[in-house]
């Protein structure tokens, strides 16, 4: 017998984590994004010249800056809740604490993304 | 349906580091992985709170300013700084391998000493260029 499978299992291509190599792959998806925007992050957020209000909206209204900021964003958070995800599920034991744990930590993720999205939209586009 | 085994008996990581299993780079490193990962998760919401107070106005931003700036505040932006360019570099270091390569052990050790002298080389760097 060649392959055990169902024909339904077949013709999702899952094994038995559920999703596949989805997560995997969107991990390493996201951390090679990542890798030149952290690089860039960290060196102009440290070489800008204050900290102050003043220049920091002057930065962000920038708007290949507002770009790559909205991009790492969303590869951020997205690593973010991928990393946590195996964390959850490596150790809370008790299904109901896991689907619990896993879903808040998923939401408060988006929260966060949309709410930091929407306000480097709003330096970039004029309304701070 | 047999009775599930009791997982009280095997350590999860990190409990059987110093307890049954010497420190050694390899584990160490990893597990450095893990935890600057989840220092840096809650750090997105620093992030999001400097975004956002940035968006909210001059007194919102006032507030933040005053907290970066304090000595804890300094503390916590240094430590983050290492964590985020420690997990970059051992992510690179994964990505490597993810890709098949450096996976003999003596490869494995060069890259790990390389990542604690680059991570520690860039995090100087990023703030010697912040306060230059």
């Amino acid at each position: 017998m060649k392959n055990m499978k169902s024909p339904l299992s077949r013709a999702r291509g899952l094994g038995s984590a559920k999703s596949g190599v989805q997560h995997w792959w969107m991990q390493r998806v996201t951390a090679v994004a990542l890798a030149p925007l952290v690089l860039w992050l960290a060196f102009a957020v440290a070489s800008l010249p204050g900290g102050d209000y003043a220049t920091a909206v002057h930065w962000l209204r920038q708007p290949w800056v507002a770009v790559a900021m909205a991009l790492f964003l969303v590869a951020l958070f997205q690593h973010s809740q991928l990393g946590l995800q195996v964390v959850i599920e490596d150790y809370v034991g008790n299904e109901a604490a896991k689907l619990t744990a896993l879903l808040a930590m998923k939401f408060a993720h988006a929260l966060l993304a949309v709410a930091s999205v929407l306000a480097v939209l709003k330096i970039a586009l004029g309304g701070a | 349906m047999s009775a599930k085994p009791s997982s009280a008996a095997r350590p999860l990581s990190p409990f059987m580091l110093g307890q049954y299993y010497r420190f050694q780079l390899t584990s160490v490193l990893s597990f450095a992985h893990r935890l600057t990962g989840i220092a840096l998760s809650f750090g997105t919401l620093v992030l999001a709170w400097w975004l956002i107070a940035a968006a909210s106005g001059p007194e919102a931003y006032a507030v933040f300013h005053r907290h970066a700036t304090a000595w804890y505040g300094q503390i916590l932006l240094f430590g983050w700084t290492w964590a985020l360019l420690y997990h970059f570099c051992n992510g690179v270091r994964h990505l490597v391998w993810d890709a098949g390569y450096a996976f003999e052990l003596k490869n494995v050790y060069r890259g790990g000493y390389a990542v604690v002298a680059a991570s520690a080389v860039l995090t100087v760097a990023v703030w010697i260029v912040a306060y230059a």
